[in-house]
C-alpha cells in the first residue's frame, strides 16, 4: 500500500508543479500587455461573474448547446468534488474516506455524480456529432484548422473516457461489495453502477479488483493529464472565463475608450489650457496596436479565454456576407501571436525582435471589413470583445502606418475642412430648415 | 416655421431648453433631411423650446474615430465641446445613433457632459406624457411595419423598446425580422463603412439585411438612424421594390400622424 501512496504523491506533485509552471507563463504573457486600470462598480463585476461564468447566462441564447454544455459544466464542477476524495484516498491509502462521515447521504451523492457522468457522456457524444458529422457551420470555418478542431475533439473524447473510467470504477466496486470482498466497505447502492454491477458479478474478485484499481488509477492520472493539457488548449476557458467576465468592460458596447496620451497634444493644438489633472500618461510605443504588447492585458486575458465557439463569427455581418473578417479568428490570432512571443521570451530570456507583429496574422482587409456593429461582443458567452482589438489595430493602421483607404482619407480631409464627412460647405448645414 | 439657432436665442438673452443636434447626415443628405424636418415639426408641435447650432455644428468625429483616426476625433470633439459649453447646453436630442453615442458616451472623457436623448426616446416620452396629439386611427392603421434596430442604439445603448413603443402607439402592427433586437443585423454603414467600398464578399451587408426586412412582407421599413435609412433604401432599390415598400424614419412616421 505504501508504494502506491508514494507513487500517487509523486504523480500528484509532478502534475501540479508542471501545471503551475504553465500557468505562470500564461500570466507572464498576459502581463506583457499594456497596463490598464480597472474602473467601475465592483458589484456589477461580481454580478457578471455570477451570471455569465457561473450562471452561463449568455449560453442560453442558444438553448440546445446550452443544455448540453450545462451538463458538461456541472459534471466538471461536481466531479471535482469527487476528485477531492480520490486524492485524499490516494495520499492516505484509504478507500472511500468520506463514507463514515456522510453515511446514508454518501450513496445519494455518488449516485448524483453517476447520473451527471452519464449526461456528460451523452452531451460530449452529441457535441462530437455536431462537430464531425453534422458540420455545424461555425465549427468548420477557415480559422478552424487542424489543431483547433483536433483540440475540441481531444477534449470531448477525453471527457468521455474519464466518465467511463469513473463508472467502471464504481461498477467493479459495487460488484466487489456484493462479494463481500475485504477492504471494499459497504456503501449502499449507487444508481447507475449498482444495476451494472449485476452483469459483472460473475467475475472473480481478483479481476474485479484489477478492474477497480485500474480504473481508479487511470481516472486520476487522466484528470492530472487533463489539467496539464488545459494550458495548451482552448479549454483553458474553464478557468479564465471567471476572471475574464470580471474584468470585461462595463461600458456601453458602442463606447470607445479615449486615447489619453494624445489629449494634451490635441488640446495644445486648439490653444486650450492644459488639463490640471494629467495622470502622467506618457506617450505609448505606438498609436493604437501593432503587436500584442500594445494591447491591454485585458485583451490578452480575453485571447486566452476564448473558447473558439464561433458565436461571434456566426453573428458578424461582415462574415455573414462573405468577407474575410471573422471575430473568432481575431481572438485566435491574438493568442497565437502571444504564444509565439512567449516562446521567444522563453528562448532568449527576453523578447528579441522577430520582425513580426500581430499584423502578420491579421490582414488589413479583415480589419477594414468591420462595421463596429458589436454583434460579436453581444454574442460572446464569456464577455470577450473582438471589436476592441480590431479598433486598436485600426488606430495603428491609420495613425502610424498611414495605411488608409483613399476614400477614408478623403473623408478625414472633409471632416477637417468642412466639419462634415462629406464635402459640403458648412454654410449649407442649416439649409434643410429653409423648406419648413 | 423658423428654427432658431442657439446663437440667435442668446442674442435675445434666451436659452433653449433643448438642443437639437442635427448631425451630418440629416443636415446634408436629402432623404435624411426629411427626418430632420419631421423631428423639428414634432418638437414644435409639443411646444418644446428648442434650437439648433446651425452652422456652428460640426461632425462629432465618430466616423474618423471608428476608422482609426483618434487624433481627428479628439480635434472635432474638443471643438464641439467648446461650442456646447460656451452656450451652456445641458440637454441634447439627436436623430442619429452615432451622434447620440458619441455625445453621450464619449464626450464625457473629454470634458463634455450633457443629458443626451435619442429622438425615439424623446418622442416616446412626449407621446406617453400626452404632449403630442395623434390623429385617430387612419386607413394606414394596423398596417404592417418592420423596425430595423440600429446597432448603436440597440446593442450599443440598450434602446430597443422606445422605437417599438412609438410604432405601437401609432397602432401600427410590427412584424419582426429574422434578426431583431440584440440579434439585429447591421445595415452595413457603421464603422466608417459608409465612406468606402465594402470589402470583397459574396454579397453586400445592406442587401442581405434588406432582404430580411422584405421577407416580413411589410410595406414600411422603419429606421431610427439616417445611415440605416440610406442603406435600407439602397437595398430596396436593389430589390426593385421602391414602388411598393417605403423606408421611413420613426420621426417621419410620427410627424405624419400629428393632429
Ligand atoms: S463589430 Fe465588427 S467584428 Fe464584431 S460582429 Fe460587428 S462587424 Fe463583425
Ligand atoms: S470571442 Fe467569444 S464568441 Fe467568439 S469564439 Fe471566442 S468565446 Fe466564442
Amino acid at each position: 500500500m505504501l508504494l502506491a501512496q508514494i507513487l500517487f504523491v509523486a504523480l500528484l506533485v509532478t502534475a501540479i508543479t508542471r501545471f503551475s509552471r504553465m500557468v505562470r507563463k500564461i500570466r507572464r504573457n498576459i502581463l506583457l500587455g499594456r497596463d490598464e486600470r480597472i474602473s467601475g462598480d465592483r458589484w456589477q463585476r461580481w454580478k457578471n461573474v455570477l451570471l455569465l461564468a457561473f450562471g452561463q447566462k449568455k449560453m442560453f441564447r442558444n438553448w440546445i448547446p446550452a443544455v448540453l454544455h450545462l451538463f458538461v459544466y456541472l459534471g466538471f464542477i461536481i466531479i471535482n468534488i469527487e476528485i477531492v476524495e480520490i486524492i485524499l484516498d490516494g495520499v492516505l491509502g484509504t478507500h472511500r474516506l468520506f463514507l463514515p462521515y456522510l453515511k446514508g447521504v454518501y450513496p445519494v451523492f455518488i449516485s448524483a455524480f453517476e447520473v451527471l457522468a452519464v449526461l456528460v457522456i451523452v452531451a460530449c457524444a452529441v457535441f462530437l456529432i455536431r462537430r464531425n458529422i453534422l458540420h455545424v457551420k461555425r465549427f468548420t470555418q477557415p480559422e478552424m484548422t487542424r489543431w483547433p478542431r483536433q483540440d475540441a475533439n481531444n477534449i470531448l473524447i477525453f471527457e468521455i473516457i474519464l466518465m467511463l473510467l469513473f463508472l467502471t470504477m464504481n461498477t467493479s466496486d459495487q460488484a466487489l461489495q456484493m462479494h463481500h470482498a475485504p477492504h471494499y466497505v459497504h456503501t449502499g447502492r449507487f444508481l447507475i453502477s449498482y444495476p451494472l454491477a449485476q452483469e459483472f458479478s460473475h467475475l472473480s474478485n481478483g479481476s474485479l479488483v484489477a478492474l477497480e484499481r485500474g480504473a481508479w488509477w487511470l481516472h486520476i492520472a487522466g484528470v492530472l493529464f487533463f489539467l496539464n493539457y488545459l494550458p495548451y488548449s482552448k479549454h483553458f476557458h474553464i478557468l479564465l472565463a471567471f476572471p475574464n467576465t470580471y474584468y470585461a468592460s462595463l461600458d456601453p458596447k458602442s463606447r470607445m475608450p479615449v486615447m489619453e496620451s494624445i489629449v494634451p497634444e490635441v488640446r495644445n493644438m486648439l490653444g486650450l489650457p492644459e488639463e490640471a489633472a494629467s495622470d502622467g500618461s506618457s506617450m505609448p510605443a505606438h498609436f493604437g496596436a501593432r503587436d500584442v504588447f500594445d494591447l491591454s492585458w485585458r485583451h490578452l486575458l480575453a485571447a486566452y479565454s476564448c473558447t473558439e465557439c464561433g458565436r461571434c463569427t456566426a453573428a458578424c455581418p461582415a462574415n455573414l456576407t462573405g468577407k474575410k473578417l471573422s471575430p473568432r479568428k481575431i481572438m485566435m490570432d491574438t493568442r497565437d501571436r502571444l504564444e509565439e512571443v512567449g516562446r521567444n521570451i522563453d528562448q532568449h530570456g527576453q523578447f528579441v525582435d522577430d520582425g513580426k507583429s500581430l499584423l502578420n496574422y491579421i490582414s488589413e482587409e479583415e480589419l477594414r471589413a468591420c462595421t463596429t456593429c458589436q454583434a460579436c461582443v453581444e454574442e460572446c458567452p464569456v464577455s470577450i470583445s473582438p471589436l476592441a482589438i480590431i479598433l486598436e489595430l485600426r488606430r495603428y493602421l491609420v495613425m502610424e502606418a498611414a495605411q488608409t483607404p483613399q476614400d477614408w482619407n478623403a473623408m478625414f480631409t472633409s471632416i477637417e475642412n468642412n466639419g462634415a464627412p462629406w464635402a459640403f460647405p458648412p454654410d449649407q448645414r442649416d439649409q434643410w430648415t429653409a423648406s419648413l | 416655421m423658423h428654427i432658431p439657432t442657439v446663437a440667435e436665442l442668446q442674442a435675445r438673452g434666451e436659452q433653449p431648453e433643448l438642443l437639437y443636434w442635427v448631425g451630418c447626415a440629416a443636415s446634408f443628405d436629402q432623404r435624411a433631411q426629411r427626418t430632420a424636418r419631421a423631428l423639428a415639426k414634432i418638437l414644435t408641435h409639443a411646444g418644446i423650446r428648442f434650437a439648433i447650432l446651425g452652422q456652428e455644428e460640426s461632425c462629432t468625429g465618430d466616423p474618423a474615430r471608428r476608422a482609426g483616426n483618434e487624433f481627428l476625433f479628439q480635434l472635432m470633439a474638443l471643438k464641439n465641446i467648446q461650442t456646447l459649453n460656451q452656450y451652456q447646453i445641458q440637454t441634447i436630442v439627436t436623430a442619429c445613433p452615432h451622434c447620440f453615442n458619441t455625445l453621450k458616451n464619449e464626450y464625457p472623457d473629454l470634458g463634455g457632459r450633457y443629458t443626451v436623448w435619442h429622438h425615439t426616446q424623446f418622442i416616446y416620452r412626449l407621446i406617453r406624457d400626452g404632449k403630442i396629439k395623434l390623429k385617430p386611427i387612419s386607413s394606414e392603421a394596423l398596417q404592417l411595419v418592420t423596425y430595423h434596430d440600429s446597432c448603436y442604439l440597440g446593442r450599443g445603448n440598450g434602446i430597443y423598446d422606445a422605437p417599438r413603443d412609438i410604432l405601437q402607439a401609432l397602432q401600427l402592427k410590427i412584424v419582426e425580422m429574422a434578426h431583431h433586437r440584440s440579434r439585429g443585423m447591421c445595415c452595413g454603414a457603421g464603422g466608417a463603412q459608409m465612406w468606402k467600398e465594402e470589402e470583397k464578399g459574396t454579397t453586400r451587408v445592406n442587401i442581405a439585411r434588406t432582404q430580411e426586412a422584405l421577407d416580413t412582407g411589410s410595406r414600411t421599413l422603419a429606421a431610427a438612424c439616417p445611415f440605416c435609412h440610406t442603406m435600407l433604401y439602397d437595398g430596396v432599390k436593389y430589390a426593385g421594390k421602391e414602388e411598393e415598400v417605403e423606408v421611413k424614419d420613426i420621426a417621419e412616421i410620427v410627424a405624419e400622424h400629428l393632429q
